[in-house]
């Protein structure tokens, strides 16, 4: 199917793009999940307000010991990063998971994050590093944790005029155990489940409607068999 | 809206609607039909094309997006008629039945032999892992890969290394 019409804005800066997004627009990053939505318009706004020309949100750099990721950094780029492969392992073993090279060269790191799939590899590893997402919006800015960023299955506590900029993630100490393994049922898909280690955190992803962050596999109280077999057997591969 | 886009070495200029897709401009606005459309939702990559020399899906961008940029096409992979290697190798290995998925397969697979050259069979499954082929059951497009590989770095064609 194709799209039902809308109106397309490419902003140059970010205060543009700001003051142009409301209840009606939705901002366009890698368009990995969005376009689909309006292939099949199952989203149907009346603006589209496309990111990819705003300067500034592209870029990855280290600021004091922590990692900061422009919203609009492509999922390619996370993974061809050095200072990632180096010092946010997880980070790197997760998002070479996400789909294919093909989705990685468009999708971006906040397109994941703001979508809040809650199989998706992204925020599951990101919880497991205890990142903070900071938020703009013409009122001013916030800066949310998983907890209270992710709300539900493809929820956030975005409100519509707000949009994801840049995402700070701590340093983890040298020598912490770091790891990434997830269960699809075919290569690139969405998990069944994954699991991000990071440290003493474990971060759960497939399990629940958003994220789960537990210190250890009994905490998370997985009631179903299979799904403890399951998340158990990950955890091992992540640890 | 007005766009200008540089289709395969040729400026393509036209007037489209925001929402439509590079794939829908590709076949119908510069009537090159070499890029198919299967899903329209990035899952079979049927529609890959290059944008500035990445493989994307063309169904998951707005022409409007392309506007400015460059865009590399399956018509644009031969050169002056003489196939492009890893075409030669699609044909000899039988990589290809219906053909419908063969554009996307060599849009997605040619950048990865050019960058990486040496892959082994775990590396050439994991790269054209985002395209489906109903037809072959990809043993032939994993053939096709490697005998374009071994052309690639000069080695005799149809001879084990």
């Amino acid at each position: 199917m194709k799209p039902a019409p809308f109106d397309y804005v490419a902003p140059r800066t970010l205060d543009e793009a700001l003051a142009l997004l409301g209840e009606d627009a939705k901002p366009l990053a890698g368009g990995q999940s969005l376009v689909p939505l309006l292939n099949f318009r199952l989203a149907r706004p009346s603006l589209v307000v496309d990111l990819n020309g705003v300067t500034g949100l592209d870029r990855i750099r280290r600021e004091g010991g922590s990692l900061r990721i422009g919203a609009l950094v492509r999922q390619r780029a996370l993974e061809r990063s050095r200072l990632v492969a180096e010092h946010w392992r997880v980070l790197r073993a997760a998002v070479s998971h996400v789909a294919h090279p093909a989705i990685r060269n468009r999708g971006t790191v906040g397109g994941s994050v703001a979508h809040a799939d809650p199989a998706a590899e992204l925020p599951c590893a990101l919880a497991a590093l205890d990142a903070r997402f900071h938020v703009r919006s013409q009122r001013g800015s916030r800066v949310l944790s998983h907890g209270e960023l992710f709300v539900g299955p493809l929820q956030t506590a975005l409100e519509p005029d707000e949009l994801l900029v840049e995402i700070e993630v701590p340093a983890v100490p040298p020598g912490a155990r770091q790891g990434f393994a997830e269960h699809a049922r075919t290569h690139g898909d969405f998990a069944l489940a994954c699991v991000a280690v990071a440290g003493d955190r474990i971060a759960l992803g497939g399990v629940a409607p958003t994220p789960r962050v537990v210190s250890s596999l009994d905490e998370a109280h997985l009631d179903d068999p299979y799904r403890r077999a399951l998340v158990a057997e990950l955890l091992r591969r992540a640890a | 809206m007005k766009i200008a886009v540089d289709v395969n070495g040729t400026r393509r200029d036209a007037d489209v609607e925001p929402r439509t897709l590079l794939s829908d401009f590709i076949r119908h606005d510069c009537g090159l039909t070499g890029t198919h459309v299967g899903c329209e939702q990035g899952v079979c990559g049927a529609c890959t094309v290059q944008l500035d020399g990445e493989p994307v899906r063309s169904c998951l961008l707005f022409a409007v997006q392309a506007d400015g940029r460059s865009v590399r096409t399956v018509e644009g992979l031969a050169d002056h008629g003489e196939l492009h290697p890893l075409q030669r190798a699609f044909n000899e290995t039988h990589a290809l039945q219906c053909g419908f998925c063969t554009s996307g397969f060599l849009m997605t697979l040619e950048p990865a032999i050019r960058d990486a050259g040496d892959l082994d069979e775990d590396e050439i499954r994991a790269a054209l892992a985002g395209n489906l082929c109903r037809c072959t059951g990809y043993v032939g497009i994993v053939e096709a890969v490697k005998l374009a590989a071994r052309e690639l770095r000069g080695e005799a064609r149809g001879e084990e290394p």
